[in-house]
């Protein structure tokens, strides 16, 4: 049965049991409703709670788990030369779930029946030709040990969602009953409900740390995997980045590093400065008028999509240093370079740095100002030597939170950096140029895992590893901004 | 403080001398620091604003030509003895020509087009051939779809308006030169001088594309019929799965945490994974998506379904802060008032509390959907860059068909040789800046109308 239609008839069957619960409530009530523990439609919420919601949480467990069980079993009957000749059990997985769509196809379009998908053997006909023209996506010949886990994997698939519908159907069906019987005129369903809603409310909340969880387990596996193939020494120190799919990569990490936080740093150079003093006359000395206009306008920069920016970097900036800068000093003649990338995503980041900043420098007290002035200062004086220390280690936060967005930013270099990754074993003097074209991490990641990938391969695990390493950088960097700005905050409050 | 007095003038300092009115060098000194720091301050708000502005006058300068596209104007006879020659005007027998079948037509148009406008291709140095590449490759397969959905119109001559050449629409938008074309094995000055002429005549004209917002993307050759209505709709599938997951789900756990959640461990891991992934740089939200959804689940890649759940988990953190602020500001008076009349304190919070934050939560919503909607680096990893010509279908298959979404769709042109595929991505990029133009205008409005100050 398709998924959707259960999720219909387990509505459908909440519904029955939202009247039936309701109904029952009144009927033993005498139909008075005031002599009810909770009002009517409690009884009824109650009834349609305990109908769909065991069913459909059976039915997202079934769903979790019932792909890889099946795998498995599939998979046992793959003799293991097949494995090692297509090198890695997803890969042969990966062909036997094709081929066991193929022959759904195949079935659904009538040129087979289900006897024929099931009982067919591919050294007696012709089954690629026969499931290609299904337009099933089918690469290489199918040979006997897979048609033959494919047409397992098909009847297990097949027997799998069979049980499941009858579980699922059969859970909504004892709930509704069961929720039949409880229904009385002394129960109390508005508690029961109650509880079952806070219940949901904490599932809710919980899907953020299941992310977080989602995120750092997802890589750490293929992380792991990646170090089996790879070693970490070559990966965390290797001064080499230099990818080749056939195999012999040397995936030194340490190029792709140095881009990522040169770039950040000149990005952070273009973006502290000015957002900072856009800040400080914004907060200090800006007129309401001014305030009301610029603010806002250097806050769309921080809504412009990170997309805009990289186009920006690619049609405007990189070919306006190239031709302007670049070129004639000689520095190199790349559109993509550190400085262009570093640039746009300065000016990405202004409106980060100001508006943080803008909040930390109003938090600080008036009453410090005014001693200030009160000693005859001037207003600049009072922000150099008042304002701008007492409110230091809150900016500090700000600017860690902006290092840590540049050194995750993705588009902007994909667009504006450029592809090669630095070339660190020619020493400082080729790698200090900002005018050259120069990768970060992120764009590794994207350039490792677009296009066709084959996930046994360390120059595709590699990106996890990546990702991995990109992560515990960001939130250290998060965590200790977050750490002073609250510290800071503290201490005016 | 009676001892002062009697300390006299620090020996250290000058002692002050000359008048109160005119300043003294030290004075000057720090009122020039005094308006030199100003005008730093101004100058950093003036290069914020400019950044702005060349930034929004770079992509619409580059983008704009994107909504012009120059056409040829021809009158097709749409020949039966080429299109059906068995007369049946079967639909399936129609199909089979294919658009090879198509491209005689045209040429036959053309030539009669030149020769009633006394336009002679030879005196130009153009064979018929040459004069022909004038149209774009996308002709045939426009005549084609328009032939099958009408098929009484065979036997008779049609008005058309053809896509000229992207080479030829570039001479119009200055984009090809005389010069440029000298080197160019597209085009040659004397194909511009024919579409000059032609332009002269009536016979090519540049019009509104309305093409380039519902058309699909095309391939590499063929830049003057890429359009975005592809990836309008991916986006807009990921858009509606975002906000059915993410507003429920954020608003759910916002009413716990603020409401409910007592002060435990839990609640505080809870707090600070929040906090945490609302920094999570973009792209790790992609390489989730790609090990949980495709890998482990199985989930078809490009899919709108995919990339809705990416960018959901991605917004959720935003939705969640902003409504907790909303909710946070609701007066406990109004919660106190309702459990003394008896309300449970889900009633209360059901009841009264949350559609008093729903203009705030709202509000928020749409602030993350607009940022959700300009993401593209996850997008990336779950294989959204493939090339899509075909439309998703309607929900909620439609949810699992391959589809491109719009920033996606502009880093896919840049990557492209074609200068013309430039014009088309800030063309997209408006198109997108304008969708988050309405989206926060909303929000504004929301705000501002339905905001209540305790």
């Amino acid at each position: 049965m398709p998924l959707l239609w259960i999720v219909l008839v387990v509505l459908g069957l909440g519904l029955i049991g939202y009247l039936m619960g309701r109904s029952r409530a009144l009927g033993s009530a005498g139909g008075d409703g005031r002599q009810l523990h909770s009002l009517p439609s409690y009884y009824g919420w109650h009834g349609f709670m305990l109908t769909v919601v065991p069913a459909l949480l059976m039915m997202a467990a079934w769903l979790l788990v019932a792909p890889s069980v099946i795998e498995n079993r599939a998979a046992a009957g793959i003799p293991d030369a097949k494995i090692a000749e297509r090198g890695s059990r997803s890969l042969v997985m990966a062909e036997v779930r094709r081929t066991g769509e193929a022959l759904d196809m195949a079935v659904a379009q009538g040129t087979m029946d289900e006897d024929m998908a099931r009982n067919l053997r591919a050294d007696f006909t012709d089954v690629t030709e026969r499931l290609k023209a299904t337009g099933a996506i089918i690469t290489t010949t199918v040979d006997q040990p897979i048609l033959e886990a494919a047409q397992n994997y098909r009847v297990m698939a097949k027997a799998s969602n069979l049980y499941m519908s009858i579980a699922v159907l059969g859970l909504a069906v004892v709930g509704l009953v069961f929720a039949f019987m409880r229904s009385d005129k002394d129960f109390r369903a508005r508690n029961v409900v109650e509880q079952g809603i806070k219940a949901i409310l904490i599932l809710a909340s919980t899907i953020a740390i299941m992310t977080t969880l989602g995120i750092v387990l997802s890589m750490l596996f293929e992380t792991a995997n990646f170090f089996e193939q790879y070693s970490w020494r070559e990966f965390f120190f290797g001064l080499n980045w230099a990818p080749d799919f056939r195999g012999n990569s040397e995936l030194g990490m340490l190029p792709l590093l140095w881009g990522t936080l040169y770039i950040s740093l000149v990005a952070l150079l273009v973006a502290v400065p000015i957002g900072l003093f856009a800040a400080i006359y914004l907060s200090e000395y800006a007129s309401p008028r001014l305030r009301a206009v610029a603010k806002p306008m250097i806050e769309i920069l921080a809504g412009i999509p990170t997309i805009v920016y990289g186009l920006f970097a690619l049609i405007t900036v990189g070919p306006l240093i190239r031709d302007w800068i670049a070129q004639p000093a000689g520095f190199g003649n790349s559109t993509n370079s550190v400085i262009t990338a570093g640039l746009v995503m300065g000016i990405m980041l202004i409106p980060f740095v100001s508006s943080l900043s803008d909040d930390i420098i109003n938090a600080v007290p008036q009453a410090m100002r005014d001693g200030s002035y009160g000693l005859g200062a001037t207003q600049s004086e009072t922000i150099k030597q008042v304002v701008l220390p007492a409110a230091l280690p809150g900016i500090v936060g700000a600017v860690l939170l902006a290092a840590s967005r540049a050194i995750g930013e993705t588009m902007i270099v994909v667009m504006g950096a450029g592809a090669a990754a630095a070339q660190m074993e020619q020493g400082l003097g080729a790698i200090i140029n900002p005018f050259q074209a120069m990768t970060t991490v992120t764009v590794k990641i994207v350039s490792q895992l677009t296009g066709d990938t084959d996930f046994a391969s360390p120059e595709t695990l590699v990106a996890f590893a990546l990702g991995l390493t990109l992560f515990v950088i960001t939130l250290g960097l998060n965590v200790l901004a977050l750490y002073i700005v609250r510290k800071y905050r503290e201490q005016y409050e | 403080m009676t001892d002062a007095t009697a300390q006299g003038p620090d020996a250290s300092r000058p002692e002050r001398s000359g008048s109160l009115i005119a300043l003294d060098e030290r004075t000057r000194r720090r009122n020039r620091s005094e308006r030199r720091f100003r005008l730093y301050g101004l100058i950093a708000i003036g290069i914020g604003v400019l950044a702005l502005v060349v930034l929004l006058t770079s992509i619409l300068s580059q983008g704009l030509p994107a909504f012009q596209q120059t056409f040829v104007n021809a009158s097709v006879y749409l020949d039966p003895a080429k299109l059906d020659k068995n007369g049946t005007r079967d639909i399936e027998e129609i199909k089979k020509v294919s658009t090879f079948g198509y491209a005689p037509l045209i040429a036959d148009a053309m030539d009669r087009k030149m020769e009633s406008l006394g336009i002679d291709p030879e005196e130009f140095g153009l064979s018929d051939k040459d004069a022909l590449e004038m149209i774009s490759k996308e002709a045939a397969a426009q005549l084609r779809r328009y032939v099958i959905a009408n098929p009484d119109q065979i036997g008779q001559t049609v008005e058309f308006r053809f896509l000229a050449n992207g080479r030829i629409d570039g001479y119009y938008k200055g984009r090809v030169t005389m010069e440029s074309a000298e080197r160019d094995s597209n085009v040659s000055p004397a194909q511009l001088r024919l579409a000059d002429e032609l332009k002269a005549d009536g016979a090519l004209g540049t019009y509104f594309n309305w093409d380039f917002i519902t058309a699909a993307d095309a391939s590499e050759n063929r830049p003057e019929a890429a359009g975005i209505g592809v990836a309008i709709i991916g986006s807009f599938y990921m858009m509606l799965v975002v906000l059915f997951l993410a507003l429920p789900i954020g608003v759910a756990a916002s009413i716990y945490l603020e409401e409910f959640a007592p002060k435990n461990w839990f609640t505080d891991l809870i707090e600070v994974n929040i906090s945490n992934l609302a920094a999570v740089p973009s792209i790790v939200f992609g390489i989730l998506g790609l090990a949980i959804f495709i890998n482990y689940v199985g989930l078809p890649q490009s899919a709108p379904i995919v990339g809705g759940l990416v960018l959901t988990l991605m917004t959720l953190p935003t939705i969640i802060i902003s409504t907790r602020a909303s909710l946070k500001s609701v007066p406990p008076s109004i919660r106190d008032a309702a459990l003394g009349v008896g309300a449970s304190k889900m009633q209360s919070v059901f009841h009264h509390v949350l559609p008093l934050a729903m203009p705030g939560i709202l509000t928020g919503t749409i602030i993350g959907l607009a940022q959700a909607l300009g993401e593209t680096a996850p997008l990336m990893l779950i294989g959204m860059v493939a090339f899509v010509r075909e439309y998703p279908g309607a929900p909620p298959e439609g949810f699992f068909d391959p589809a491109s979404a719009l920033p996606v769709q502009v880093y896919n042109w840049t990557t492209r040789a074609d200068p013309a595929f430039v014009e088309r991505a800030s063309g997209a990029i408006i198109v997108l800046l304008l969708f988050l133009l309405c989206m926060n205008m909303i929000a504004i409005i929301l705000r501002r109308r339905f905001e209540r100050r305790w």
